[in-house]
This record gives C-alpha cells, sequence and structure tokens, in this order.
C-alpha cells in the first residue's frame, strides 16, 4: 500500500445537517497515506463534525470512504487502523492508568503494550494513579502513549493540545513525528494553535461554516503566498497590485499577496517594496476569513 | 497480563480466570472486566450486605443454644423454618442489594459514558457496539446474579460453621442441626430462585432500564418510571381498565414469576415440577422476547447516540 494511489480518506459531496445549520455542506476530500493534513476554522466551522463523520461517530449523506470502508457502518472493524484523540476529558475519569494499558491491550489486537510503557517511563505518569489525578499534560501523554502504540495507519486529532502549556504542546508535537509519524501514516489534526503545526503539515485546509475554503498542500501555500512588510514611501504602489488583505503593525503595512489571483506578482518584484517572506498560517488565516471574506473565497476557489 | 506494580485492590476475583485468547471473545471480556472497575458497587454492595447480615448474626448466635433446645417439641418441617430463618434473611438481604445494584447500575450502563463523554474512548477502540451493549447488559443479567449467588453461599457457609461450633460448644448434636437445617438444599432453592427469578424473570425489567438509559439525554431515572406510570393513569382514565398495571404488577411481583415458589419449597420433588412450569409459560418467553427487543434497540440508539 505505498505510493499515492491509494487515498486514505476519501469524501464526496459530504453533508450533515443539525436541524438548519448546514455543519458540512458538501465537503469533498482526498488524503493521501503519508499526509499531515490540518484542518483549521472558526469556532462550529464543521471542522469536529467532519472529523467525527471519518470515524463513524456520526451519520452523514454524501460518500465517505475511509480506508477502504463505511465509517458510520463499520466503525468497529475501521478502528483497528484508526486511532483517534479528541480533545482531553476523553479518557474516562475513574480509570487507572494500568486499568487504561491492560483494556487496550485487551482489546486492540495491533497495541504494543511495551512500546506504550515505554512511553510512559519518560513521564512521571504513575500507574496506579486515577485518569482523574493527573493532570491535564500527563492525561494528554498518556493518551498519545496508548495512540503511539498502536500499529495504526490512520490517526485523529481533535484539538489534541487543548489547554496544554506551550511545554507540552512542543512535546506533543515532537513525539509525534520523531516516535511515530512515517511515510506509512497518515495524520489529520485540528487545532486553533496554528502557529505549532505550522512546520508540521504536509497539507492544509481551512473551513468555514461547512465548506471548505482552501484546499493546498504546504509546498503550494509557500509559493503561493506571500507576505511584504512594505516600505512607507511604496505602500500606493503595493495596493496597486491588490493584496488580498491589508494590516497595521506598528505603524508599517502588512500586505498578504495571492500569486495564483495575480499572476503578475512575482518575489522579485515584490521584493522592492519591501522586506517578504511566507505568512504564518495564522496571518493567512485572519486573511481568509477576516473581513475580506468574499474575495479570498473567490480567490481560493 | 497485569505487571506487579498493578496492584489487584480494584481487580475482583480477575486473577484467577485466565483471559480468552479467541478474538471473537476478548473484546467481550475485557469490556466486562471494564465495567467491573467502572461500578465496582456490584460486587461491594452485596459484600457489605454480607457483612451486615454476618455481624447481626453473630450477635444473634448467643441465642442459638435455647432456640435448639426449645425446638425439640416441634415437628421436622416448622424445626427447619425456624433454624432456616436467619439464613434465609441473610440471603434475601444479599439478593436485595444485588437487585439494587442491578437497577441503578442498568439505568447508568449506557448513559453515564454518553455524560462524561468517554464513549469517544470507547468507540475509538475496535469494540463493536453489540458488544459493549450486551457486555453491560450480562452484568445485571448475569454476573450479578452468580456473584451474589456466590457471596451468599460463601456467607451462609460461615453462618453454618458458626453455628456448630456455637451448637457443639453448648453440649447440642451438630449432625441434628446440619439434618434440620439442609443448608444443601437451601443453596440449591437460592440459585434457583436467582437464575429464574433475577435472571430470566426480570430480564426485560433491565433491558428496558439499558435501553432507558441509552435514550435519555438528562434524568434516566425519571424517564424509566415516569411513562409505564403515566400509560396506566392514561388507561384508568380513558377505559377505566387497568391491564397495563396488571402486566406491570405480573412482571414485577415475584410471585407469578416462579408459580408460587413458596408451595414447593419443603418437597423437593416438586422442584423440577414447578421448573418445568415455569420454563413452558409464555410469560417467560414473551419476557424474554420483549428483552431481546430493548436491548437490540439500545445497541441501535448507542450507534446514533453522541455524547451529552
Amino acid at each position: 500500500m505505498t505510493g499515492q494511489a491509494m487515498p486514505v480518506i476519501e469524501a464526496r459531496g459530504l453533508r450533515k445537517a443539525f436541524g438548519a445549520t448546514m455543519a458540512l455542506d458538501g465537503v469533498d476530500l482526498r488524503v493521501e497515506e503519508g499526509h499531515i493534513l490540518g484542518i483549521i476554522g472558526p469556532n462550529g466551522a464543521g471542522k469536529t463534525t467532519a472529523l467525527n463523520a471519518i470515524l463513524g461517530l456520526t451519520s452523514y449523506q454524501g460518500q465517505l470512504n475511509v480506508l477502504g470502508r463505511d465509517p458510520w457502518t463499520q466503525r468497529d472493524q475501521l478502528m483497528r487502523d484508526v486511532c483517534f484523540i479528541a480533545d482531553v476529558a476523553v479518557l474516562p475519569r475513574w480509570m487507572r492508568v494500568w486499568q487504561a494499558l491492560d483494556y487496550v491491550a485487551g482489546v486492540h489486537p495491533r497495541f504494543d503494550r511495551a512500546r506504550a510503557e515505554g512511553f510512559l517511563a519518560k513521564t512521571d505518569i504513575r500507574r496506579a494513579s486515577r485518569i482523574r489525578e493527573l493532570s491535564k499534560g500527563m492525561v494528554t501523554q498518556l493518551h498519545l502513549a496508548l495512540v503511539m502504540a498502536i500499529d495504526a495507519r490512520l490517526l485523529v486529532l481533535d484539538e489534541p493540545t487543548l489547554g496544554l502549556d506551550i511545554l507540552y504542546r512542543k512535546q506533543f508535537y515532537d513525539s509525534l513525528l520523531n516516535d511515530y509519524f512515517d511515510r506509512s501514516r497518515t495524520i489529520v489534526v485540528t487545532t486553533h494553535q496554528v502557529e505549532d503545526v505550522q512546520h508540521v503539515l504536509t497539507d492544509l485546509m481551512f473551513i468555514n461554516r461547512g465548506r471548505i475554503v482552501l484546499n493546498c498542500s504546504m509546498e503550494e501555500f509557500e509559493s503561493r503566498y506571500l507576505e511584504v512588510t512594505v516600505r512607507p514611501e511604496q505602500v500606493t504602489a503595493a495596493r496597486a497590485l491588490k493584496p488580498m488583505h491589508e494590516r497595521q503593525v506598528l505603524g508599517r503595512s502588512i500586505l498578504l499577496f495571492d500569486r495564483d489571483s495575480n499572476q503578475k506578482i512575482d518575489r522579485q518584484q515584490v521584493a522592492a517594496l519591501g522586506e517578504v517572506r511566507t505568512p504564518s498560517i495564522a496571518d493567512l488565516f485572519v486573511a481568509v476569513m477576516g473581513g475580506s471574506f468574499g474575495t479570498a473565497q473567490g480567490a481560493a476557489q | 497480563m497485569n505487571s506487579p506494580s498493578s496492584s489487584l485492590p480494584d481487580s475482583f476475583g480477575s486473577q484467577a480466570i485466565t483471559p480468552p485468547t479467541s478474538s471473537a471473545t476478548r473484546p467481550f471480556y475485557w469490556s466486562v472486566r471494564r465495567e467491573l472497575w467502572e461500578y465496582r458497587s456490584i460486587y461491594i454492595a452485596p459484600l457489605a450486605a454480607a457483612g451486615v447480615a454476618m455481624f447481626g448474626f453473630l450477635i444473634s448466635l448467643i441465642s442459638l443454644p435455647r432456640t435448639v433446645q426449645a425446638m425439640a417439641a416441634l415437628d421436622p418441617a416448622q424445626q427447619h423454618k425456624a433454624l432456616a430463618h436467619p439464613y434465609d434473611m441473610v440471603a434475601g438481604l444479599i439478593m436485595m442489594a444485588a437487585f439494587i445494584v442491578s437497577i441503578f447500575y442498568s439505568l447508568d450502563a449506557l448513559y453515564g459514558e454518553r455524560r462524561d463523554r468517554s464513549i469517544l474512548f470507547w468507540k475509538s477502540l475496535p469494540v463493536s457496539d453489540l458488544t459493549t451493549v450486551l457486555a453491560k447488559a450480562s452484568i445485571p443479567m448475569v454476573i450479578l446474579q452468580l456473584l451474589s449467588f456466590a457471596i451468599a453461599a460463601a456467607t451462609l457457609w460461615i453462618m453454618l460453621l458458626l453455628s456448630s461450633a456455637v451448637v457443639l460448644g453448648s453440649g447440642g448434636s451438630v449432625a441434628a442441626y446440619w439434618g434440620r437445617l439442609s443448608l444443601f438444599r437451601m443453596l440449591l432453592m437460592l440459585l434457583y430462585h436467582l437464575v429464574t427469578v433475577h435472571m430470566l424473570w426480570y430480564a426485560p425489567l433491565y433491558a428496558w432500564l439499558i435501553l432507558v438509559s441509552a435514550w435519555a439525554r438528562r434524568t434516566p431515572f425519571l424517564w424509566a418510571v415516569l411513562p409505564p406510570f403515566a400509560i396506566a393513569i392514561f388507561e384508568k382514565i380513558a377505559f377505566r381498565s387497568s391491564h397495563f398495571t396488571a402486566l406491570l404488577q405480573y412482571r414485577i411481583g415475584v410471585r407469578q414469576a416462579v408459580g408460587s415458589m413458596q408451595d414447593n419449597f419443603p418437597i423437593q420433588p416438586g422442584m423440577p415440577l414447578a421448573a418445568g412450569r415455569f420454563l413452558s409459560s409464555p410469560g417467560l418467553w414473551t419476557g424474554l422476547i420483549v428483552a431481546a427487543i430493548f436491548i437490540a434497540a439500545a445497541v441501535r440508539l448507542r450507534h446514533y447516540r453522541e455524547p451529552i
């Protein structure tokens, strides 16, 4: 199953309504093996609904195929190959650490207990502790240790580092990249802490009101978007190039350009206006979701 | 499976049982174990009831020699009744504790995991909804009843040994005491009662509670109790009849359950007859079918329900 012919996730026209609100409004999605996809969106954009559909936790309309299976009807078989961490409240609070290890070892055919114990040995988590006695960071460490010891093909992370301090967050993504990820695995992550994942992702997706607003690889992202801190005397010239977004920082204008919608722009030309760099995902997110929403959406499609 | 540091204060009686290796029963086995981890009252409540009952019995031992002496005048059946009375009380107390735990366990079984959102963790593992619900249903329908039988049997044996010591100490005949009491037959009757009434006859009751626990967004207790109550009142007002009330009484009342077991109690040969009558009664089988329907609906609901 190497190469990129086989998509890990394939969705066509995925829809899900809660009453009158469309949580997913026709999402087309294709994630291939060995990729790390970040799904970024405002609260209520449909991220969690999309992940829940992928995990077989919610029903949906449209076509969805995960590792060749229909998640809604085949959740239990699918979960042999898929792992899932939602925000930390999910591990049962009454459980003791050794019980969690015993249980997962008992029900999961691909769980390598020694590996999980190895990860736990690097932490301060005691095996007799109840989960409710652990700090939030420790619960995430425990969940990550359980999940990384499972030889799964797809890992789904829904706000995995919510409420954690920066050390735990850094450590979380470091272990994920160093001890877990390889080209035969696939990771889908949603988070609001976009600065943490900017250098982790291979693919990026913005979602808003149940629709995909932007979907590109990180290489495309880097070549497509330019952020320029414009010298004051060049501002008028720069604005003439139709930036997709402009913001003021410490009295200086920072302009964001989308080279797809404006073919004329190239790096040398823009470099004459000021200091050029690749924008952060957060800045692009604000530009796409913020004031000039309509144009940005047009640009993204 | 457990390494040394994973001490076993919580894993009641589990070390003796080797986990099954077949892939079909493994998830079921571990699902049952996790229920025993989460709801420790499953074994603590019957044990506590046994402890309390035993303590009361110890105090009553003081008057035992007098009771034995005073009984010489009575006929054998009455002697048995008088001697067996404390044993019946203790067994009854343990069964009642197990029954109450069954009710509250069933009401929380599929509700608690949604309320604390841990259902997302359980569903992230390769265990089907069917396996989970069957494991949960097996707790009140099988495991609690067998467990309460084991605890009751052990308690009654200890009581018998203690009584024997007292009788012996007061110069009485232990053989006569054992003969009149016939503990073995009492245990057999207890097991019969647990299997027929608490497992089979009450199965639809537990199944209903489990179904409500899968369905209710809050206060499963009210959802379990009020609708039947409302139907009964409605029927009374609308049709001036009370068939539904009678149906509930028929199901929950113990007497109907085993065809007046009390009558068959002293006569050993009557028991297979009563069992045959019970097993061939349509009430039992309709109840089991209804229980199966409720459980199937609970499996379906667990598939659809999200954390609350």
